[in-house]
């Protein structure tokens, strides 16, 4: 087997005195999809953004694609391959539609690349195309949900971290948005997705971890964990 | 009817002096969340530099267009690296403490300029530095020729002085609103660490910010020596907490507030000065404040910011 695309090692993080990530690690393969799940707290979006960098981790080191990023700054992990749609979506209200989507795409220089991706996230959510001028702090909760997801793809990651992007979407929606995540894994991009709605994520999981204060307590293939009377009865309310 | 013109040209200067120099708090503003209480001395600075630039050309002797430029060009490029230089050692160190720490700071490094360049001179020359508490005469690049149409007085360096200003700030506006940069800009303003994970590396993003504030600000400085071509360490206080004013008259941390911020405060203070309260022109700002915080506390454009859940 090849190596991990992401590989995280005993990361500790700290916020203050709160110990949130308590020794860490998993891995993400190669085009595969890794699903976190957990209770409100866990450490699921702490987890995400100290690969991302949007934190420091008081020890325990990242490698993505061999190579040690622990130390790298945010925007030169995205260099990397590496995208993040953070918790709360992150949307930049202040910008247009456009805009958002134009920033997913900084560090691209392939303007003819850009545009095609752009018209193809349009015509997934025709919606967005509508509103590209607007200013994305005029959509719905869901709209920028999708631009979120969206931008987060303008880069053309090679791994995606993505922090509950079915939060507060209509069922429809989240059926669209989990489309799009098993296309874009199906075209080779490893996904890290952190979901409440872990029945869903688990599904399309090739691997999946369940954290519990900060630390991994069970893992095993989507299907173990769906089929784990634990998971079930914590996580899947049955 | 004349001396209503006269107001409005003199406003007009003044405000958009003002409108310069407010837009360097209103972007640092913008993407640090503080308030560059040494911006007004970046101002004097680009003043000076601009004296010693122009000293050195010898503009005095022979004046020319062409020594005008270099001599306005380089006092920009002189207050840019300054802004980047009090960004990388007085703030970014800071940049994880509680707000406070940085605004005292800010407050340090404005008296550190003021008092700095009052100290007693190192070197030698047509003008020592520091160049000491006395005020200085900037020379004059080109002659001054004053027109008169319909009776209202306006020179060549009135002119002169707001098309350069009106341009920078079109330039400005096109800056923020229209290219990638501007785009990064507003992107790191509104929430920084989301802005790192788009790939912009946020601290070069603020690096150019202080160094378009701080460039506006020396060339603000250089367009009033023109018509007040006295200078001296202490010069940036007033304009700049004028300034100061315009930006959260505008809505701090919003472009063309600040802009029209600068306006509105030039024009009233040539208005009332000039009808009604000449003593009290300087205190103008000051009621404007007090009225902007009053009446509408997040400035003209400012907006209070909903987020959805
Ligand atoms: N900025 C912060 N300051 C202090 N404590 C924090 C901060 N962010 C998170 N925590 C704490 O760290 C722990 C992990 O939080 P985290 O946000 O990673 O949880 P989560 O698994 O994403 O939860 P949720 O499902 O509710 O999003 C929690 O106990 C939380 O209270
Ligand atoms: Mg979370």
């Amino acid at each position: 087997m090849s190596e991990p695309i992401l590989s995280i090692k005993d990361l500790q993080v700290n916020y203050g005195a709160i110990e949130a990530l308590r020794g860490v690690s998993l891995e993400v393969p190669e085009k595969q999809v890794v699903a976190l799940i957990g209770a409100n707290g866990a450490g699921k979006t702490t987890t995400l953004r100290a690969v991302s960098r949007m934190l420091r981790p008081v020890a325990g080191s990242v490698r993505f694609q061999g190579e040690e990023i622990t130390r790298l700054a945010p925007h030169e992990i995205v260099a990397r391959g590496l995208a993040h749609a953070p918790e709360g979506r992150g949307i930049f209200l202040n910008l247009t539609v456009q805009e958002n989507l134009e920033l997913g795409a900084f560090l691209r220089k392939d303007a003819a690349g850009i545009a095609e991706d752009m018209e193809k996230f349009y015509g997934l959510f025709p919606i967005l195309k509508e509103r590209r001028h607007q200013v994305s702090g005029t959509l719905s909760g869901g709209e920028q949900q999708m631009l979120a997801v969206a931008r987060a793809l303008m880069s053309r990651p090679r791994l995606l971290l993505l922090d509950e992007p079915s939060l507060g979407l209509a069922p429809q929606v989240v059926e669209r948005i989990f489309q799009v995540l098993r296309d874009i894994s199906a075209q080779g991009v490893a996904l890290l997705l952190v979901e409440q709605n872990a029945h869903k994520a688990l599904q399309i999981a090739h691997r999946g971890y369940v954290l519990e204060t900060g630390e991994v307590v069970m893992q095993g293939t989507g299907k173990e964990l769906l089929a784990s009377p634990e998971v079930r009865k914590a996580y899947l309310g049955e | 009817m004349t001396e209503f013109l006269q107001h409005l040209v003199n406003g007009l200067s003044v405000g958009t002096i003002y409108a310069l120099i407010a837009l360097g708090y209103t972007m640092v503003y913008g993407v640090l969340k503080l308030i560059n209480f040494a911006h007004g001395d970046v101002y004097m600075v680009g003043a000076f530099s601009g004296l010693y630039l122009a000293r050195g050309l010898g503009v005095d002797q022979s004046p020319s267009l062409f020594k005008a430029l270099l001599v306005f060009f380089g006092s920009i490029v002189v207050c840019a690296a300054l802004g980047v230089i009090i960004e990388r050692f007085a703030y970014r160190p800071l940049r994880h403490q509680p707000r406070l720490t940085a605004l005292i700071t800010a407050i340090g490094v404005s008296f550190l300029l003021e008092y700095g360049f009052q100290l007693p001179p190192v070197t030698q020359g047509s003008v020592p530095f520091p160049p000491g508490p006395t005020p200085r005469f900037f020379p004059e690049p080109f002659p001054r020729v004053d027109y008169a149409p319909f009776g209202v007085h306006v020179s060549n360096y009135d002119m002169v002085s707001l098309a350069v200003a009106v341009g920078l700030m079109f330039l400005l506006q096109f800056i923020v609103y229209r290219t990638k940069f501007g785009t990064a800009m507003r992107a790191v303003s509104f929430d920084s660490s989301v802005a790192g994970l788009m790939g912009i590396n946020v601290n070069r993003v603020i690096s150019w910010t202080f160094a378009l504030g701080s460039g506006l600000a020396a060339a603000a400085a250089l367009l009033v020596a023109g018509s007040r071509p006295t200078i001296n360490p202490l010069m940036g206080l007033m304009p700049g907490i004028k300034a100061f004013v315009a930006a959260v008259f505008g809505g701090i941390g919003n472009v063309p507030g600040a802009m029209v911020g600068g306006l509105v405060l030039g024009l009233a203070e040539e208005y009332v000065a000039g009808y009604a309260l000449s003593s009290y022109r300087d205190g103008i700002a000051f009621a404007m404040l007090i009225l902007v915080l009053l009446l509408r506390p997040a400035g003209l454009f400012g907006r209070v910011r909903a987020e959805k859940v």
